[in-house]
């Protein structure tokens, strides 16, 4: 028999699981705005982040309830705690991909810089992450979040060599650096998001395990 | 069993090995073996009939009372390193140094004053100077002089049903007992004076060892530093108190203290 306890512990997962699509299109649509140069669903994405910061604060608001109401303890207890961090990170990821629309529409108004290949291929890895991450926390599949947090690395090597590569074209002609900026900036906001995606496996781990990873290994570098 | 064990030093004030206990041909504790640190809480949780009551009552020799229990193993009590359930050991001496306060407040029908001077009488202390301060002290112990001090000779049960409680904590730290045991200290009172009893434990072990039963599991995550749980009469899990209720390392003792049992 489920109890209504469980029911609600579903329903908060269900919360998180719909958050996290949410944010997921957001990442994608916002990066597609930029390569297909379409400011109107940039437009779109700013538009609409409202709803995710809704269901942030929806999600915060349950798992502040569940405490106060049912005292969870041991898996159940995790498992709010984790919930409510988890949120944080994907509305911070949200906003990223609000960024991400709002230099769209800028660069989208200038004449196009170069074609975009490493972008594409760093968003697919952190979308690939986030997504990842999340159905770590629904199978309860530690080894996913494990690879998740692995993935990052991919990410951050991305970042630097289209940092470099900005760099030179910037070097070589300054009348590209506001548009190389804006770039670089999105590299840098889609390497971010991977840091988000790291840290909610980080917390399905600690859901799962029970054990703290974060902070463990050294700063990797930039 | 146990996946942790306290270094064995002078931070034990007792220890339990092989303990089994029989009602008659019923055994209802299987092979226990459990440190108790020293000034610490020890909490008991588990479902009723898990045996978390029995266990306790062996700490003061309570079974003595019924013929036909039998108890085998050991209860190191430290420093002296006695067997407390050896038969060679008065029952009477350990319940001066082990003291058990119940779920029920249990005041003798006497006054405030001689219920906690009630065990310092039958230890034969009479001299009234000496008395007086050691009541005084009690009741102190137990938060409770500046409510009775000027009532000390009105009966004890013109108390509440906390007061009388702590007035039972009182009559138990009298006697300057090793061990307080409690059974179920606050099932029978209200919020209030659940918390008083609940602070009153926690600001307790910086005197005395404490072992307490309970069936409020928030209680036992309040006011405990080591949980033990149990379950048909075996020790299914001990550990930190935070552990416990955090990352318990057995099924069985997530199930339970997450509703989820049976």
């Amino acid at each position: 028999m489920t109890t209504v306890f469980e029911k609600e512990l579903g329903e908060l997962k269900e919360r998180i699981l719909k958050m996290g699509a949410m944010v997921e299109t957001a990442i994608r649509d916002a990066v597609a705005s930029l390569v297909d140069r379409d400011s109107e669903l940039a437009k779109k994405i700013i538009d609409s982040d409202h709803k995710i910061n809704a269901l942030d604060v929806e999600i915060d608001e349950e798992s502040i309830r569940l405490l106060a109401i049912r005292q969870p303890r041991a898996g159940d207890l995790r498992f709010i705690t984790t919930a409510m961090k988890i949120t944080t990170d994907l509305e911070r990821m949200g906003d990223l991909a609000q960024d991400i629309a709002e230099r769209a529409i800028e660069l989208n108004q200038e004449p196009i810089l170069k074609p975009y290949i490493d972008i594409p291929r760093m968003t697919e890895t952190a979308r690939g992450m986030v997504r990842d991450a999340l159905d770590a926390l629904v199978k309860g599949d530690a080894k996913l979040a494990m690879d998740v947090i692995k993935r990052d690395d991919e990410v951050d090597l991305l970042n630097v060599q289209v940092f470099n590569e900005l760099l030179f074209f910037m070097i070589q002609d300054p009348s590209t650096v506001s548009r190389a900026t804006r770039i670089t900036y999105i590299s840098k906001y889609i390497e971010r998001i991977a840091d988000h995606a790291t840290n909610i496996a980080e917390m399905v781990i600690y859901n799962i395990e029970g054990k703290m990873i974060r902070h463990l290994a050294p700063p990797a570098e930039p | 069993m146990s996946e942790m064990s306290i270094a064995i030093s002078e931070k034990l004030k007792s220890e339990v090995k092989n303990l089994n206990f029989y009602y008659g041909a019923v055994q209802t504790l299987k092979n226990i073996n459990l440190p108790i640190e020293r000034r610490k809480v020890t909490a008991l949780i588990g479902p009723s009939g898990c045996g978390k009551t029995t266990f306790l009552r062996c700490f003061n020799r309570m079974h003595d009372l019924y013929p036909g229990n039998r108890y085998e193993g050991e209860i190191t009590l430290y420093p002296d390193n006695i067997n407390i359930i050896s038969h060679d050991i008065d029952p009477i001496e350990i319940r001066m140094q082990i003291s058990m306060v119940f779920q029920k407040p249990n005041p003798f029908p006497k006054s405030i004053y001689e219920n906690v001077a009630y065990g310092l009488r039958v230890r034969g202390i009479s001299n009234r100077q000496l008395l007086e301060e050691r009541v005084e002290k009690s009741l102190k112990g137990a938060v409770l002089w500046d409510e009775v001090k000027d009532r000390l000779h009105k009966p004890a049960f013109d108390l509440s049903g906390g007061q009388q409680q702590r007035l039972c904590i009182a009559r138990a730290l009298a006697t300057d007992p090793r061990i307080l045991l409690f059974d179920e200290p606050t099932s029978a009172l209200d919020p209030t004076a659940t918390s008083k009893i609940e602070e009153l434990i926690i600001e307790l072990k910086n005197e005395v060892t404490i072992i307490i039963v309970t069936h409020n599991m928030q209680q036992a995550a309040r006011v405990s530093d080591y949980t033990v749980f149990m379950y048909l009469g075996e020790i299914i899990e001990f550990d930190r108190t935070e552990k416990i209720f955090t990352t318990p390392a057995k099924k069985l003792t997530e199930e339970y203290i997450t509703g989820r049992f049976g």
